[in-house]
């Protein structure tokens, strides 16, 4: 018997693709450079199928049977899908009404304008209005956690939070409840986070693609459209995680990753992803201060600089320089670490340098 | 009774269990008087005293009298609208709606007298004639019961009734007779579907999961029967659990499964009941458990309770409910056949289709086959409802008109009444109305008029009902038990449900009924699973056949039969 | 550290986190990691979870991992090197050991074989009170495996025998032939962001960056030359050494002036009654941090520093990955990068430091630290590299010693089972070990200052285990004071079957119940690591 290739080869609109076996249409499409709408789908998350805004139709398969689910389909060696006809825009189009039937309207205040798959879509396909009246869901926002802002009424079920939750976090927090028109994607019997097992990561806010889970410290404080980014290293753990960093020219607003990020792939603890907040805390030090009476208190630059020059170089006269000692530190870059060390040794003259790895 | 032959002896080959059957039947005796009760679907309408009343007045009887009478507690006979039902054997007299105060006449003239009663005979609708021979009521005069075989005749606990009437001489012949290959293609011969919806070619089910290399494999008994009106699958396990017994170990060997599922509904009690019970004595005579019958072949059997979620009847639902998980069902592929029950290949098969299975390789496929219409082959097991003069579970070759079905079989409608409509295959179903009696029923031409086989529910609507009311009741049914996975069943059949009870309601506009339509079918289009698929099928059916009525409720502001309820404008009018 | 590099000639992660993915058996020994390295957890779990790998934890505690384990082995704390000798004798035992792995590659394992001899899993069970059969059954997991590794972290280092422990662990990777390839080796874990990268650069007493030592004449006439100045020959103080040195005369080799660098020492460093003592008797003491810790409130000048999202520059991981730190905003008032600081403090002292960027620095780096050499800026936009990288067409060294190691060929140490420094007796009849929380971190500097964090984990708790609660009288939920040769700290009880009967266990993130004011300074006669995961303490409710 032939063994089955690797790849498999089929048409997305009359472009050819060739891809691995078991990837999906979508990942087809997106490698044919052709963007299939999605609310549920994640890279890093095993399709379920929940949003039906992915739907194509194959050529050849009658108007009698089932749209396909692009996200959950494996693509198969010839195969021809057609992503824009008619019935797929019409279909999407219906199902954007429908979520948008019970979805509040105040894009205005909402935290994720911008930055909201479901705005972007009913851009795109044209969608102002829900042609549908009827009851809405209405829920309280629940704000009882210290970083997550969960208003459900902005859920579009997607369940995205909860496979982050079991499949990335492996905490198995949230899932559905309830069914029918009033299925909620929440903890156990709803319970407030804190009375779960959640670790309070954060990866359920972070696959959000509404403004369902917000983070709690950043309400209000600034759109992420509207943020400037930078990519950096965590300043916690060893791990080194890429973190952005969402600014605003002088406070940081929030902190995110990126799904491609190298170590960590888009996960973060708690501290890397809500530990920001001592970075613009009002305790920090914003001058030198200088001891005069017994009192700590501010002084210039040139002043602080000048007493430790002259109080290193006393105490190197007094007693040598090996009765000075250099504690360096593992949270600083290598770059200071490696001019605190050449200070110590080429500067002051001592070997009395070292930093907290042992602790 | 095969009390009098005791069995505790384990049956060790194809021999053995020949040798037990003979002895059975060598020590029953036909013309002992026999006395079948229904005491499971009767038990609602009072069988439970009309059985102890027998007991009772028997017990009164001289011992010698008494000796020479049994009563047998069986299971469903059928004939719902007539509950409590008995039987008498060897005579064979049918009596319905029997009360506890009829049974000293019943044991003084008909058990020893051998005399009809005609007061408690069941009359023809017609001629009001009394009909006390059950061979010629035309209830069962018409039908063909195959997978219906044992119930109402023997008692479904008694594992030796079932070997006696040639229980497990299908198993044995599948085991030691046949290869896995061999049922596959009798299977396919035979002409067999799932009966559970879908009509689905049951040897290509097991075909593809034999295919499959990973070990080990999973056979599951859907018997989440769920919709509502539908009792088939309920009938068959608990009046004759050892078919569905039967049928798997048939169904494991044939795709190589050792382990198999049966996933009941809790509400089922009786069936839970009845199947744990004949499992345990299947395991006991070995036909359950290591090398059945000295075949090598390894096979047992687990019932699992479903929490009654409709949607645990679709199959990756139950299988997700089986692991212990939400019963929500996933995209397929992959079908369960590759990756099903924890990850491994799964066939699940519906109760009924699995009870086919002894017929077809005990009776051979050509002879099953030799039944039938079109694709359509065998027999199929209805449950009559609504507005029908005999409501109950009927098994009629499939082809038979529906008109067959519904007047000859279902004794017409009730007090005279016009025949309007009929909803075939409950919720997922859709309606079919009087223009089509002389249809065949077949999967392919129910499909065609808009409505599905689905699993046999058959609900008889007369002249008084409002369609806008049943679309309505029905699809409130689906929008309730959608999981809420996938957004158009969570939200588009309640939009829908809105639109019907705004028409309803005598608020609704011309252009609601458009907008249903558009609706219905991108919800067919785009749902994740059958459930909601086939959820706009009530209503797209009904507004095909009789959408006059959906015009009448809008332009007059209110409902045409007086059924549907007026509601005030206002309440509607506001958006959440 | 020095464990490491003892027996492969280098002290750091021998293989890359992500190729831990690949093991069919982890040993995590001495680790929280879902707590102290939740991401790295996070990879462990999916590993067992969807790729069949067996997991093994050794820890006293049943810490969250243990869920998810195959096997916990609950070793009595400070046993380390009784249990892995266990381990090892159970492997000869049993015929599992990598004979051409050994032949081939390995010194020294015929002094192993003879000192573990003694170590029977019934005479292992006695010191470490793990289950005989235990110990049988995880030398089978381990050495069963094709691809097995071992991490660990403080529990193994921070002990009076933590090279001890390290070079155990080494034996017994390299006596089954694990390592070199992926899904194997030995792998401790940096508790904070930069350890590994600011061990690289030589902010250690005895070697310049890259692990040169000082004591070699050459390196330093390199140095000398790169430099521009005559240094020191004499092998300096540790962090602990100095601290404790802090304060007492010159003469008797006292420190008299300190300047310390974004640490708070009072509270990471054992005994903190002395600590304070020492720093208060200082000369001159310089504190260079971004808030005004318990340390800085002691110092005659405090100076002003950036955070990590204030400044550019580098930071080396666990793994050996260097990777980029970007500046994303101003540093609030006067506040300075520290590399600015130390330049101009520098240059003011006498000794011009003139750089203009964090990148002209690291290019200073590279040219004196090999493993470095290849390593810009430029080149580790995107996702860093794994040092050793020499040249800069180097793709970076994600695993060590695949072919040989660092040092030639692998060393096998024979280690003989120490206890800990301080044992139980009747006093002192509980041990107490110490660890993280994991939405605290270190000294909470940082973390304390986030609200949110706070709120997750507002104060240090003890835990105490039921039948010692009973047993001392002590409730749950209520102040409870620990005792030890030190001093005494006072934190809410926690009753718990996590920790084991005779332990008890508390954070050291918690300045008002400093960890460190009660656990043991004896240090590791070679890392000079302080014994923070052992004191005997008792404990008492009023």
């Amino acid at each position: 018997m032939a063994r089955k290739s690797d790849t498999v080869s089929l048409f997305i609109n009359d472009v050819p693709v060739k891809i691995h076996r078991g990837a999906s249409i979508m990942e087809a499409a997106h490698k044919a450079k052709v963007d299939i709408p999605h609310l549920c789908n994640h890279r890093h998350l095993t399709p379920t199928g929940a949003c039906r805004l992915c739907v194509v139709e194959l050529e050849g398969e009658g108007p009698g049977r089932p749209l396909i689910a692009a996200c959950a389909r494996p693509a198969e060696s010839g195969m021809r899908v057609l992503t824009h006809t008619d019935r797929a825009v019409a279909a999407r189009r219906l199902v954007l009404e429908l979520l948008l039937s019970d979805h509040p309207g105040d894009c205005l205040t909402c935290e994720q304008s911008g930055h909201c798959k479901l705005q972007d879509l009913a851009y795109e396909y044209q969608v102002a209005d829900s042609r549908f009246r009827g009851r809405r869901n209405r829920y309280p926002i629940d704000t009882a956690n210290p970083f997550i802002v969960r208003d459900f009424e902005k859920c579009v079920k997607c369940y995205r939070c909860a496979q982050a939750c079991q499949e990335l976090q492996f905490c198995e927090v949230i899932d559905y409840m309830g069914r029918g028109f009033d299925t909620m994607v929440t903890s156990a019997l709803n319970r407030p986070l804190p009375e779960t097992e959640c670790v309070q990561c954060g990866r359920c806010v972070s696959v959000c693609p509404v403004g369902a889970l917000t983070e709690k410290p950043s309400r209000y404080r600034g759109r992420s459209k509207d943020l400037k980014k930078t990519v950096t290293t965590c300043p916690y753990c060893g791990v080194g995680c890429a973190i952005v960093l969402e600014t605003d020219g002088q406070h940081i607003v929030r902190v995110t990753s990126r799904e491609d990020s190298p170590v960590n792939k888009g996960d973060l603890c708690v501290k890397g992803r809500f530990g920001y907040g001592f970075v613009n805390s009002p305790d920090r030090l914003i001058t030198p201060l200088i001891r005069k009476d017994g009192e700590l208190v501010p002084a210039s630059w040139n002043e602080a600089i000048a007493a430790v020059a002259a109080g290193l170089k006393r105490t190197k006269q007094e007693y040598g320089a090996d009765a000075i000692g250099f504690l360096s530190s593992s949270k600083c870059t290598n770059e200071e670490n490696y001019l605190m060390q050449k200070f110590a040794r080429a500067g002051v003259g001592t070997n009395n340098i070292d930093n907290c790895a042992r602790l | 009774m095969p009390k009098n032959v005791p069995n505790t002896q384990k049956l060790n080959t194809r021999t053995d269990l020949n040798a037990l059957r003979n002895r059975l039947q060598t020590a029953y005796d036909p013309n002992k008087t026999r006395v079948r009760v229904c005491m499971t679907g009767c038990r609602a309408s009072g069988a439970d005293a009309v059985s102890a009343a027998l007991a009772k007045e028997i017990a009164r009887l001289p011992a010698a009298e008494r000796k020479n009478i049994e009563v047998v507690e069986t299971g469903c006979h059928g004939f719902c609208a007539q509950a409590p039902v008995i039987e008498i054997d060897p005579v064979s007299i049918f009596y319905g709606q029997v009360k506890p105060a009829d049974v000293p006449e019943i044991v003084q003239k008909t058990i020893l007298n051998k005399k009809p009663i005609n007061r408690l005979a069941y009359k023809d609708p017609a001629t009001g004639q009394p009909i006390t021979q059950a061979a010629e009521v035309p209830f069962y005069k018409a039908q063909e019961r195959s997978v219906l075989r044992n119930l109402g005749r023997v008692d479904p606990r008694s594992l030796d009734a079932y070997i006696r009437t040639g229980g497990y001489a299908a198993a044995a012949r599948a085991l030691i007779r046949l290869t896995p290959n061999g049922i596959i293609n009798e299977l396919e011969a035979s002409g067999l579907r799932g009966r559970g919806g879908a009509g689905f070619p049951t040897f290509l089910k097991w075909r593809l999961a034999r295919k499959e290399r990973s070990k080990p494999k999973y056979l599951i008994c859907n018997g989440d029967e769920g919709d509502p009106g539908a009792f088939m699958d309920r009938g068959v396990m608990e009046g004759d659990p050892h078919a569905v017994i039967e049928g798997m170990i048939i169904a494991g060997f044939a795709i190589g499964a050792s382990e198999g599922y049966i996933y009941v509904r809790a509400e089922y009690p009786i069936a839970v009941e009845h199947l744990t019970l004949a499992i345990d004595q299947a395991r006991k005579y070995g036909l359950l458990g290591q090398n059945i019958l000295g075949s090598g072949f390894d096979f047992d059997i687990t019932v699992k309770e479903g929490a009654g979620a409709f949607v645990c009847g679709e199959e990756t639902a139950l299988i997700a409910s089986l692991e212990g998980k939400r019963g929500t069902p996933r995209p397929r592929p992959p079908y369960p056949a590759v990756a099903g029950l924890w990850g491994q290949p799964t066939c699940i098969n519906n109760v009924e289709t699995l009870a086919n299975v002894p017929v077809i390789i005990g009776r051979g496929a050509d002879v099953y086959n030799d039944m039938g219409s079109g694709t359509s082959r065998g027999t199929k097991v209805f449950s009559l409802a609504g507005k029908l003069n005999n409501t109950g579970l009927v098994e009629v070759p499939m082809g038979i008109t529906l008109r067959e079905l519904i007047f000859d079989l279902g004794g017409g409608i009730i007090d005279g009444k016009e025949f309007k409509a009929v909803q075939m295959g409950g919720p997922s179903g859709g309606c079919i109305p009087a223009e089509f009696l002389d249809l065949s029923v077949t999967y392919d031409t129910l499909s065609k008029v808009g409505a599905i086989m689905g699993s046999g529910g058959v609900i008889v609507l007369d002249e008084t009902a409002c369609m806008v009311d049943i679309a309505r009741y029905f699809l409130a049914f689906s929008a309730a038990e959608s999981c809420g996975k996938c957004t158009p069943c969570r939200v588009g059949t309640t939009r829908m449900l809105e639109i019907l009870e705004r028409i309803a309601g005598g608020n609704g506009k011309i252009e609601d009924i458009d907008l249903l339509i558009e609706t219905a079918a991108v919800v067919r289009d785009t749902s994740l699973c059958g459930l909601g698929q086939n959820a706009p099928n009530p209503v797209l059916s009904t507004i095909r056949y009789f959408r006059d009525e959906y015009v009448a409720h809008i332009e007059h502001k209110k409902c045409p039969h007086g059924i549907c309820k007026r509601r005030p404008a206002n309440r509607e009018a506001n958006r959440g | 550290m020095a464990g490491l590099a003892a027996a492969f000639g280098s002290g750091a992660m021998t293989n890359s986190l992500e190729d831990i993915g690949e093991a069919d058996v982890i040993l995590v020994i001495g680790s929280n990691t879902t707590e102290a390295h939740p991401i790295l957890g996070l990879n462990i779990i999916d590993s067992v979870k969807n790729k069949d790998a067996r997991l093994i934890v050794a820890e006293p505690r049943r810490i969250p991992l243990v869920k998810y384990a195959d096997m916990w082995l609950s070793q009595k704390p400070g046993t380390d090197v009784a249990l892995i000798n266990g381990l090892m004798h159970v492997i000869l035992d049993i015929g599992l050991a990598d004979k051409s792995f050994i032949k081939e590659r390995t010194e020294g394992f015929a002094a192993v074989v003879a000192m573990v001899e003694k170590y029977t899993p019934d005479y292992v069970e006695s010191i470490t009170g793990i289950p005989a059969a235990d110990i049988v059954r995880a030398a089978e997991i381990y050495a069963g495996a094709d691809k097995a590794t071992i991490i660990y972290a403080m529990g193994i280092t921070q002990h009076t025998t933590g090279v001890d422990n390290v070079m155990t662990l080494a034996n017994l990777a390299m006596m089954t032939g694990n390592i070199g390839q992926p899904g194997m080796g030995v792998n401790p874990l940096r508790g904070q962001n930069n350890v590994q990268g600011a061990c690289d650069m030589g902010a250690l007493p005895n070697v310049y960056p890259g692990y040169q030592s000082v004591a070699d004449v050459g390196v330093r006439k390199s140095f000398e030359a790169a430099w521009g100045r005559k240094l020191p020959k004499k092998p300096g103080l540790t962090a602990t050494e100095m601290t404790r040195a802090a304060g007492t005369p010159a003469a008797k080799g006292g420190i008299r002036a300190m300047y310390i660098m974004g640490e708070n020492p009072i509270l990471s460093e054992p005994d903190q009654a002395h600590i304070i003592a020492g720093l208060k008797g200082l000369d001159f003491l310089v504190v260079q941090d971004i808030f005004l810790t318990e340390t800085a409130r002691l110092a005659d000048v405090v100076l002003p520093a950036a955070t990590f999202a204030e400044k550019s520059g580098t930071f080396t991981s666990t793994e050996r990955r260097v990777q980029p730190v970007r500046k994303a905003i101003q540093p609030p008032g006067e506040a300075l990068s520290d590399w600015k600081i130390i330049g101009l403090v520098s240059s003011k002292f006498g000794y011009k430091m003139n750089y203009h960027s964090s990148a002209a620095i690291f290019e200073e780096i590279a040219a004196v630290t090999p493993a470095y050499g290849g390593i810009s800026h430029h080149r580790i936009e995107v996702c860093g590299i794994h040092w050793p990288c020499p040249t800069p067409g180097h793709p970076g060294t994600p695993i060590l010693h695949t072919e040989t190691f660092a040092r030639g060929k692998g060393k096998f140490h024979a280690i003989d089972y120490k206890p800990p420094a301080e044992v139980t007796d009747a006093k002192y009849p509980l041990i107490l070990t110490t660890g993280r929380y994991l939405a605290q971190w270190h000294t909470g500097t940082m973390t304390r200052k986030v609200d949110g964090l706070n709120e997750i984990e507002p104060e240090a708790r003890v835990d105490i285990n039921p039948a010692d609660a009973k047993k001392y009288g002590v409730k749950n939920k209520r102040s409870v004071t620990v005792t030890t040769r030190r001093g005494s700290v006072t934190a809410k009880a926690r009753l718990t079957e996590d920790v084991p009967v005779g332990v008890i266990y508390m954070p050291f993130h918690y300045a008002e119940a400093a960890a460190n004011a009660v656990t043991n300074p004896a240090l590791d006669p070679v890392a000079k690591i302080p014994e923070l995961k052992v004191a005997a303490a008792k404990i008492s409710q009023k």
